[in-house]
């Protein structure tokens, strides 16, 4: 079976989370995995695309609808490829959830979201319910339409010498404009690729109290997460926020600061290797999955830990 | 402009699930069932839109069982006018709520669909998407900030990066994001004359959907379960375990 995977790039560089999906393509795909790069002047993207280990052909649609990503043109382009496919993949990130679904809508797919497992052909496994129970699921649609969670497949790595080849661009809609955009500036490794994450929550208090957060980061290289209530009380930015309606992590090392565990944010974090939780209450739901359980005041135990780490 | 928004019946955010021990699903006997939470942020914002003069009606759908007349009701009680619940026991996949909420569209013509960006009970995140593939129409998914100007929606989107704001042209779907508006209570009197306002009941036959499952799950299991670790007395124990225990940093 063929597969093609949908490739997410802001016309200069090719994401990660891309390459996560390959790797899932590759397991899934009996024939060849191809790329599509949609983009504006996004030739670039297509030669890391074509880099990627397992992709034989990069697919390039080079038109000014495709400069921003936008849903309505892309689907159209991707419902004009689809009949070459078997499967169609895109990672599970907001812009493969914004897009993927209404491809799968135009070619009447029942989608399978947030795959954490490729059983076989026609068979996958995804969570459900904030991730407390696990469904294995079998797709009698003939066409399989995928979103993959980065967090469960390897980043496939370079090596490829795939082809790239031009395509013509599909009938633009129109009927959406992209307006603007607030990119939110970090010189910090990206959530979902750190390998420490810091995570802060409503105990953090206030948004000038949030900053020891950074420091915390600092010392460790980490990127830095939040709770939601962290995010909707303004300390974090809306991109920051880990758990079931937010990203999803599995670093290495977690450290949740001044964060209870609900459910909802245990669903973002809980695959993560190692976890640290710091919380002054000793019941905190936290403590229940946490390796190292610290518990005490953050404004006396944070500052400490962030001077032991700076002079490690 | 007539809006048209979606709600779910789901079990409520405070439950904890159980995987029931058969493997065919998670336990739903005598759970408490609410709206989705991402559909009251639905209702609330089609109820803002109305109080400034910008939407005329306020149309409610729901698909599921008989219980779901009571999320209807609720969202009679936020201040929408009418309710439409599309009854069936089947589980309904995504796609095939999607045709259905399109031939609804197709009978009510609102200039709006609101819906929530994702149910936490499937967490699927696809029927806003679907819905405005089959109807041909702009969608503008995970916002956090909408308004109509010259009829057209103006969206700001939660996006991996940041924020992203689009146009589109009406009509259009809206899938909502947490940070979109914060819902209201429902007042008593409201939740009183909620149950005088109109409740129409369907089948998905009565608008030529076929629901059939393209999906079977084979089987649901409970996620691996995390060793309980060990309590540290102050951080340079932490730091200590970290460095040569754990060996992450
Ligand atoms: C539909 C829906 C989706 C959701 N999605 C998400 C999601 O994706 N991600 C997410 O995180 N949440 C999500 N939530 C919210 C979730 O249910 C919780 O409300 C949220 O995670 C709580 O954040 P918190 O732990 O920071 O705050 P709280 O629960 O208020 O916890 C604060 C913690 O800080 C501790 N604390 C306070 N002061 C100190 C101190 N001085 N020193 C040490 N500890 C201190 C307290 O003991 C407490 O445990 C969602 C909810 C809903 C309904
Ligand atoms: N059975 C249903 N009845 C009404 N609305 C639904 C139903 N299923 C999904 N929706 C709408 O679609 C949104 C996204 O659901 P999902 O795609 O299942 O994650 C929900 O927030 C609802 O607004």
């Amino acid at each position: 079976m063929a597969v093609l995977v949908l490739a997410e790039h802001d016309n200069t560089t090719l994401a990660p989370a891309t390459r996560h999906t390959v790797t899932a393509a590759v397991q899934l795909a009996s024939g060849p995995v191809h790329v599509l790069v949609a983009g504006l002047a996004a030739a670039a993207v297509a030669d890391s695309a074509a880099r990627v280990a397992g992709v034989e052909k990069v697919l390039l649609a080079d038109a000014a609808a495709y400069e921003h990503g936008l849903a309505e043109p892309l689907a159209e382009l991707i419902v004009s490829l689809a009949e070459n496919y078997d499967a169609i993949l895109a990672a599970a990130t907001t812009f493969g959830k914004n897009v993927l679904p209404r491809v799968a809508a135009l070619i009447d797919v029942a989608q399978v979201s947030d795959v954490i497992a490729i059983v076989s052909a026609d068979t996958f496994v995804r969570p459900i319910y904030a991730g407390n129970a696990l469904a294995t699921v079998q797709s009698k649609d003939k066409r399989k339409v995928l979103t993959i969670r980065g967090t469960a497949f390897a980043a496939a790595g370079e090596g490829g010498t795939a082809v790239i080849e031009k395509i013509a661009a599909a009938a633009d809609p129109a009927r959406s404009q992209f307006v603007g955009h607030e990119v939110t500036r970090s010189q910090r490794p990206d959530l979902t690729a750190a390998r420490v994450v810091v995570s802060g929550g409503r105990g953090l208090g206030s948004k000038e109290n949030f900053q020891m957060m950074e420091t915390l980061a600092d010392a460790l290289g980490a990127a830095v997460g939040a709770s939601r209530a962290a995010v909707d009380a303004g300390y974090a930015p809306n991109d920051a926020q880990v758990g079931q309606t937010g990203k999803i992590v599995a670093p290495e090392l977690y450290i949740a600061i001044g964060i209870s565990g609900a459910i909802q944010h245990l669903a973002g974090m809980k695959d993560s290797k190692v976890i640290v939780a710091i919380n002054k209450d000793e019941d905190a739901p936290i403590f229940q999955i946490a390796d190292y359980s610290l518990v005490g005041d953050l404004f006396v135990e944070l500052p400490k830990l962030c001077a032991l780490l700076a002079d490690r | 402009m007539k809006i048209l928004v979606a709600v779910k019946r789901v079990v409520d955010y405070n439950v904890r699930v159980r995987v029931r021990a058969d493997g065919s699903g998670v336990e739903t006997a005598n759970v408490k069932f609410s709206m989705n939470p991402f559909d009251e942020i639905a209702v609330e914002e089609a109820v803002r839109l109305k109080e400034s003069g910008t939407a005329t009606e306020i149309v409610a759908v729901s698909i599921g069982p008989a219980q779901a007349q009571e999320t209807l009701r609720a969202a009679l009680a936020i201040g929408a006018d009418r309710a439409v619940l599309i009854q069936t026991d089947e589980a309904v996949e995504p796609l095939a709520v999607a045709k259905l909420l399109a031939a609804v569209a197709g009978r009510e013509n609102p200039g709006l669909a609101i819906l929530g960006k994702q149910a936490i009970d499937d967490d699927s995140n696809q029927t806003g998407q679907m819905l405005a593939a089959l109807l041909g129409w702009p969608q503008g998914t995970f916002a956090s900030k909408l308004a109509i100007e010259n009829g057209r929606a103006v969206v700001t989107r939660e996006i991996d990066g940041g924020l992203e704001t689009v146009s589109l042209a009406c009509p259009a779907v809206v899938t909502t994001d947490l940070r979109l508006n914060t819902p209201r209570y429902a007042s008593l009197p409201n939740i009183m004359k909620a149950k005088k306002k109109p409740l129409e009941v369907l089948a998905p036959a009565d608008l030529g959907v076929d629901i059939t499952p393209r999906l079977v799950t084979l089987k649901v299991e409970e996620p691996p379960k995390r060793q309980a670790g060990v309590r540290v007395s102050d951080v340079g124990q932490l730091v200590d375990k970290l460095k040569h225990e754990a060996k992450v940093i």
